[in-house]
């Protein structure tokens, strides 16, 4: 068993799955189930500013996109930070963290953007011995309509100056957590940098609406008839959020500051990916407000099995080992030439790979009236749309093709150089080679 | 301790329950989630497969491809425009030779998509929430005679009525249907459907339906060819095959299509005699129904005997397993030589059978099977010709049902070119009805 213990900003975990700032991590109960089940970890539910709580809606706050079987694949949420008092937070924070040490327990934060508010909660949170903060620039529906959440992480200047304010006036580590409701997301990252932050944790839920009432005309979830937008998450978003991590896991700018990666992470698998992209720990809610909190077994055994077959010892030896291959497309070498290869014995003949390719594509696959499916290289561009299509695992094969051999595509022969756009004669900026 | 069974067809061997419980539906309907869930294990194939493999070519993937998008009512009109029987074809078609035997996933994992319940899905949304969901063209002011309700001759006079044309059906039985209504085992197609179907069938209006009109009692071909613009026959397969069998005439032995014509038109299966020992002859889709279904009414063994080996019966793998399932024991190369009893059938005698270069041969080799009811399965054949020009038992047809009778077609069992089976019967009587259509408006 690979020992999953992580060390993020100093702050010591058994594994690295938190949940993140969520229902999941309301109260009290519900965070002490969950250690009691295994998590590494939690970002306890956002906490306002001291006075009357904020409301939520009383009907429906969540929507849900599905695949076959109605598993689900993406949740929309209109729910806003936490309704309850600010002191019994605080008092169940100290209490849980009192009895749980070995834990992370870290305080999401939104309160408005002046240097009083944040002055005033910092202190309250630090007495609950929380091992950190994370300020909540994300949350795209209500609190924004309000100047907080995305609102401010949309705006570069301003995340830079509340995470000062937190440096200034709390003395453990400061997570910004990222919308990614934004052009480019290395902006306010590199803005959390400028201010001081140790850490960015990303993505918060994009602003989506998951389906519409065809009969009511209006968005769902439907309160009295209408709907607003939610923040979406679960599985659907996890390319958006793997893209956006290796963006500030290798933009000069950021390069090297800690990330806690959040966007649709369900299992192990999911984990890894964030983490080899750069990400130091993961953070989990739909997972669990679909499945429950046992799922963390499932992470833990997956991961550690996963580091004993690839000789990890520990998980700071594989956090970012993708990002050195993550780079611009024009970097990407046009001398790899690969061909579709389909393998005719695991080949089902649904031709779902010549409708796709035929249809959408480059015409090369040929199909006999017996229904054989074979590529034709000379059309191949390599694409891959058959292999995405196939219902069949590796059925379909991108094969290198060996330098020296002619391309019948483009009758050129294939070189074992590398060429990209950057040096290429239809660039116009195309750089010479020294 | 209970009685031992007593020996003869007596009614009644089994309670209420149990025999409703053995002949209720075979493969029961899905749930809108389970047919959602059957749906998305379709690939949506090019070209696919499974159309190939079914003799009225429903778009298949488009159809289940509309449930998947929640629109079974849509799915049941792309069904119903190729196969306005596809209700009873979900239920009664061997899919496991037809479509679900094309399916793709059958060949990659074993488990082909449930096209037969989907359709089925499909086809009852449809008939249970709306009306009929064709309307007819103007009308053409034509007439068309269609002989027989079966089948061939619904689908052809629902195609010729959409077209416009009039349509009088005549049917020597009392109720519409066919071997739906007649000849096929009730756990196939449960709650009075083949009735349902045909009424619903005849919903589309400009076809009148004649009872008791038998082809050539009561009515005559060349009369019928005189009053009407054209006549399409789909008579089926009015006559019992004999089996010749050496011993005197016995009490106990009995057509299967008899037995299951009674079975199907019973208010009450518990008056229904059956045999302790039941032995069925033949090798098709009848055979199967009756043995299956002399055991559900309780017979203490039932035993079928097919002559040729297994892989030569008519009926499907699947049907076999269905009846080893229910407690049928198979029994192959062997046919039959003699019944035995006095009066009464006691016994019928079996000679070994084994398939050598010159064809089926006898061994020599005998046994007997003690019996109080035999029931003969050995196929159907045509009865009164009508004149019409027969080849290997079916009436000779050309192109798309044309006999070499002017103004005549036919269709379904009665004509060549079909495998006996009801969704080709549909096939034949829909594409007549194009033909027949095609030639009245030139």
């Amino acid at each position: 068993m690979a020992d999953l213990t992580t060390r993020f900003l100093g702050i010591e975990s058994p594994n690295p799955f938190w949940l993140a700032s969520a229902p999941p991590t309301d109260k009290e109960y519900n965070v002490r189930r969950a250690f009691e089940a295994g998590w590494g970890g939690v970002v306890w539910k956002t906490l306002g500013a001291e006075g009357p709580p904020v409301v939520n809606v009383n009907g429906p706050r969540y929507g849900a996109i599905y695949g076959a079987d109605r598993r689900l694949l993406g949740l929309n949420n209109i729910e806003l930070i936490t309704d309850r008092d600010l002191e019994t937070n605080l008092e169940e924070m100290a209490r849980v963290k009192a009895d749980y040490p070995d834990r992370a327990l870290i305080a999401s934060i939104m309160v408005p953007c002046e240097e009083a508010a944040w002055k005033a909660i910092l202190p309250r949170v630090e007495e609950t011995n929380a091992d950190g903060i994370e300020l909540n620039f994300g949350c795209p529906h209500g609190m924004s309509e309000r100047g907080m959440g995305a609102a401010v992480g949309q705006v570069p200047e301003y995340i830079e100056m509340v995470t000062r304010w937190c440096k200034q006036y709390y003395d453990r580590p400061v997570i910004v957590k990222l919308t990614p409701n934004i052009t480019d997301v290395r902006k306010p990252a590199e803005a959390a940098k400028r201010g001081g932050a140790d850490a960015v944790s990303l993505i918060n839920t994009i602003n989506s609406i998951t389906s519409v009432d065809l009969d009511l005309m209006a968005p769902q979830p439907t309160i009295d008839g209408k709907g607003s937008h939610g923040g979406y998450c679960g599985p659907a978003v996890k390319p958006i959020a793997l893209s956006m991590v290796s963006e500030i896991a290798r933009h000069e700018a950021t390069r090297g500051l800690p990330i806690s990666g959040i966007g649709g992470v369900t299992t192990w698998r999911d984990a890894a990916e964030f983490m080899v992209l750069g990400a130091g720990t993961v953070q989990v809610c739909t997972a669990v407000m679909t499945y429950g909190f046992r799922i963390v077994e499932e992470m833990c055994a997956g991961l550690s099995d996963w580091m004993d077959e690839k000789g990890y010892r520990s998980t700071s030896d594989f956090v970012g080992q993708a990002v050195p291959n993550v780079t611009d497309w024009k970097n990407l070498n046009l001398n790899y030439v690969t061909k579709a290869r389909i393998d005719q014995d695991l080949c089902i003949k649904c031709g779902r790979c010549y409708a796709a390719c035929e249809d959408t594509s480059h015409q090369a696959i040929a199909m006999t009236p017996d229904r054989v499916f074979e590529v034709i290289d000379a059309e191949c561009v390599a694409c891959n749309l058959c292999v995405d299509v196939c219902p069949v695992e590796n059925c379909i094969d991108m094969v290198r093709m060996a330098p020296g051999s002619v391309d019948p595509r483009t009758g050129r022969v294939v070189s074992d150089d590398h060429a990209d756009w950057t040096t290429h004669p239809n660039n116009p900026m195309a750089q010479a080679a020294e | 301790m209970p009685a031992q069974p007593q020996t003869g067809p007596i009614a009644g061997r089994l309670p209420a329950d149990v025999l409703a419980r053995n002949f209720s539906d075979l493969h029961p309907p899905l749930s809108a989630h389970e047919a959602r869930v059957a749906a998305d294990r379709c690939y949506f194939c090019h070209d696919a497969p499974c159309v190939t493999a079914c003799p009225t070519e429903i778009d298949i993937p488009l159809f289940i491809r509309e449930i998947q998008a929640g629109r079974p009512e849509t799915a049941a009109r792309e069904i119903f425009e190729a196969n306005i029987l596809g209700g009873m074809c979900a239920r009664v078609c061997p899919t496991e030779v037809l479509c679900e035997g094309a399916c793709v996933r059958e060949a990659a994992e074993g488990k082909p998509v449930q096209i037969g319940l989907l359709q089925r899905h499909a086809t009852d949304s449809l008939m249970a929430r709306q009306g009929h969901p064709f309307t007819r063209a103007p009308r053409t002011g034509k007439r068309v005679a269609v002989v027989g309700a079966g089948p061939a001759g619904l689908a052809c006079a629902h195609r010729l009525a959409r077209h416009g044309h009039d349509v009088v059906i005549f049917e020597g039985a009392p109720k519409p249907g066919g071997l739906n209504e007649y000849g096929i085992a009730a756990y196939k197609t449960v709650d009075d459907f083949a009735a349902r179907e045909a009424a619903w069938i005849m919903g589309i209006g400009g076809i009148e339906l004649r009872h008791e009109q038998w082809l050539g009692r009561d009515v005559r071909l060349d009369a019928l060819r005189e009053e009407y613009d054209a006549v399409f026959l789909g008579i089926g397969l009015s006559d019992v095959n004999a089996l010749g069998l050496e011993g005197p005439p016995l009490e106990g032995v009995h057509d299967a299509v008899t037995f299951i014509s009674a079975l199907r038109q019973t208010e009450d299966l518990s008056t229904l005699p059956i045999g302790r020992d039941v032995v069925v002859i033949g090798g098709g889709m009848t055979a199967i129904d009756c043995a299956v279904q002399a055991k559900g009414l309780g017979a203490e063994t039932v035993t079928l005997v097919y002559r040729r080996a297994r892989e030569r019966m008519g009926a499907s793998l699947y049907e076999q397993e269905l009846a080893a399932r229910r407690g049928v024991r198979l029994i192959y190369e062997a046919a039959p030589v003699a019944v035995e009893g006095e009066g009464r059938l006691s016994a019928v005698v079996f000679e070994r059978m084994a398939e050598g270069p010159d064809g089926l041969a006898p061994t020599g080799e005998r046994f007997s099977l003690s019996a109080d009811q035999l029931f003969r399965a050995v196929g159907q054949r045509l009865g009164d010709a009508n004149g019409l020009e027969i080849a290997h038992g079916k009436v000779v047809t050309q192109g798309r049902g044309r006999t070499g009778m002017d103004k005549v077609w036919a269709g379904g069992d009665c004509a060549g070119g079909g495998d006996d089976l009801t969704v080709t019967a549909v096939a034949q009587g829909r594409d007549a009805a194009e033909d027949i259509h095609g030639s009245l408006m030139e």
